[in-house]
């Protein structure tokens, strides 16, 4: 395609926000210019993002992933259903990365991660991930995929 | 020096001489618009004004003249995701003055096309994913239109990355194509502009001529729709030239047989602090119009949004036969009203109308509880410190009403969160000159704005 012999062409294209009820706004923002600076493309939505809003701007953007910030421990219920609805929108592959504070109290990280994984999310990180182990993670995915697909 | 300048509607064909010495309208006049042939109506109207002033032409600097006539310029958008491209490229059509009688995203289908063939667009705005982003539906949307045989010019304002292909894909199907700026290069950013450029220039190459609106270009120049010009006058007003400051944030609302448009100017951030603002930034110059709402054609369904008890009450007291007069208004158009009651029905109307359109135009707050209290999200324009309400249209240059048609836009402590005007100075347009002072600006801002300044006076 002639997007890809484009000159700035981004290594690809991630929509990231904060999800729910939630507006820690702060590590979004880190996060965003951290992938951006990696040479991403960021459609950053900022704090209060519903599902919609993620599908959205994933649909009219082309995104490859979707990376979703949540701090006050509710992620688990405002993911609930994202990956059907991703699947319904033609979203088919966009790969669901879930980051933050994403579970209340002290529960085993193992179990939390299993959950996560089986709603269908791709990647789910603990609290203090810096945002290098992320994007590492998106870069590896991308380049599976597009073996795969080759 | 004068300016003559004539506004060229559906019914009427209106005048304005401006005396561009003096800095104020000279004369006004107006005849029945002649649609067979443009010329008619417009020397009628010439005529008319004659009787009151001459018309030496050593002594005319500028003709110009706008036209809603032969339906208005009905253009069809078509955007990928309805709240994303879908209403920008909406919002991009109306600021073009356009009345938009077909919105549709995502893949068109057959039925669509059929839809769109039905609705007899003059002109098409394709538009659908962000500069990089997706590039499926615009293709299979150009595909779609080119395969139905709609004959139709398209306006491309879409992805930039397969603009081209688009262009191309239209273009041998033997329709004419004009590419563009995306309206939406990024998600969350509007960018309307080019879109809109494209469309005057569709409007002045071939709408014209289509609507046989180019037969008065030997005496007349039509520059734009009249929408166009009355956003125009507003954005002058508004903002002012160099020199000369205009009036500020302004909402300007436009009164008519068949529709209610709300224009207004300003960038509508948050006024309060710690509010979260989302959803689509809003254009500064922002036009709404209201298909449903007007006091003559449309006059059936204001009493069906708003409710009988709402217009009694906007009436002040009880009519017991709603039903009966919004039929005799529709069924009688050019209806003037004959006796007090008539006419303080009408003001009822009209305050209604302006109540329904305003509160569509205007943002909103919504409150959200969240595990730190309740956090207030905005969406569309906060207009709560417009510093001006200018109201125009026929009901404000002949009832005695304005000011109450005119507060029926003002904020509502009741519905706190519609962010409506709180304080304006209320000012009238009694003569009826906006669109013509609009198209004035074009050539003379800094005297168009003088003259709004002066004719639209506070009330």
């Amino acid at each position: 395609m002639a997007e890809e012999n484009r000159e700035s062409t981004p290594k690809g294209r991630v929509v990231t926000g904060v999800i729910g009820a939630d507006v820690h706004v702060v590590g979004n923002r880190l996060l965003a210019m951290a992938l951006e600076r990696a040479g991403f493309k960021v459609v950053n939505l900022g704090v209060l993002v519903s599902q919609e809003e993620f599908i959205n701007a994933a649909v009219e953007s082309n995104a490859d992933a979707l990376f979703i910030s949540s701090l006050y421990g509710h992620a688990e219920l405002d993911c609930q259903g994202l990956r059907e609805k991703c699947i319904e929108a033609g979203l088919d592959d966009i790969l669901i990365y879930v980051g933050g504070n994403v579970a209340l109290g002290k529960q085993d990280w193992a179990e939390v991660e299993k959950r996560f994984l089986a709603m269908g999310i791709d990647r789910v990180f603990p609290p203090r991930t810096p945002p290098k182990v992320g994007i590492e993670l998106l870069e590896k995915d991308l380049a599976a995929r597009k073996r795969s697909k080759a | 020096m004068l300016a003559v300048l004539a506004d060229i509607g559906s019914t009427f064909t209106k005048m304005t001489v401006v005396d561009l010495e003096r800095e104020e309208v000279a004369a006004t006049a107006q005849a029945p618009t002649t649609i067979a042939d443009i010329n008619l109506g417009l020397q009628e109207a010439t005529s008319r004004i004659e009787e009151h002033i001459p018309l030496p032409a050593d002594r005319i600097a500028y003709r110009m003249a706008c036209s809603s006539a032969a339906g208005g310029l009905r253009m069809v958008t078509v955007g990928l995701i309805p709240d994303l491209t879908g209403e920008a490229a909406k919002r991009a059509a109306l600021g073009a003055g356009a009345k938009v009688v077909g919105v549709f995203a995502h893949h068109l289908t057959r039925k669509d096309m059929a839809a769109i063939a039905a609705l007899k667009p003059d002109i098409l705005l394709l538009t659908g994913g962000t500069d990089g982003g997706n590039e499926r539906a615009i293709l299979h949307n150009a595909a779609a239109i080119a395969q139905s045989g709609v004959r139709v010019p398209v306006v491309v304002a879409g992805n930039r990355a397969v603009a081209d292909q688009v262009g191309d894909i239209l273009h041998s199907a033997g329709l004419e194509v004009w590419v563009t700026e995306n309206v939406m290069p990024e998600v969350g950013e509007l960018n309307v502009g080019p879109a809109q450029a494209a469309i005057r220039e569709v409007f002045l190459k071939r709408i014209i001529v289509a609507k046989g609106l180019d037969k008065a270009q030997e005496t007349f120049g039509v520059v734009m729709p009249t929408p166009s010009a009355v956003l125009r006058a507003a954005e002058l007003l508004s903002v002012g030239v160099a020199g000369e400051p205009g009036l500020g944030d302004l909402v300007v609302v436009d009164v008519g047989g068949a529709t209610t448009d709300v224009h207004s100017i300003g960038d509508g951030r948050p006024t309060k602090p710690g509010v979260v603002w989302k959803g689509l930034p809003e254009p500064f110059a922002k036009r709404t119009v209201e298909g449903d709402l007007g006091i003559r054609y449309n006059a059936p369904t204001i009493l069906e949004v708003a409710g009988r008890e709402r217009l009694c009450r906007a009436l002040g007291y009880d009519e017991p036969d709603w039903d009966a007069v919004v039929h005799k208004l529709c069924a009688q158009v050019d209806y003037i009203p004959e006796d007090e009651r008539a006419a303080q029905r009408d003001v009822a109307l009209a305050r209604t109308a302006v109540e329904i359109a305003v509160d569509r135009h205007v943002g909103t707050l919504t409150g959200v509880y969240t595990p730190f209290g309740e956090m207030l999200i905005q969406r569309g324009k906060d207009l709560t410190g417009a510093r001006c309400l200018v109201g125009t249209g026929g009901i404000f240059a002949h009832s005695g009403g304005a000011r109450k048609v005119l507060e029926g836009a003002l904020f509502d402590p009741q519905h706190p969160a519609s962010l409506r005007p709180m304080n304006p100075e209320m000012r009238v347009d009694r003569k009826y000159i906006m669109a013509a002072v609009g198209l004035l600006g074009e050539k003379e801002p800094a005297i168009a704005l003088r003259v709004l300044k002066k004719e639209l006076p506070p009330l």
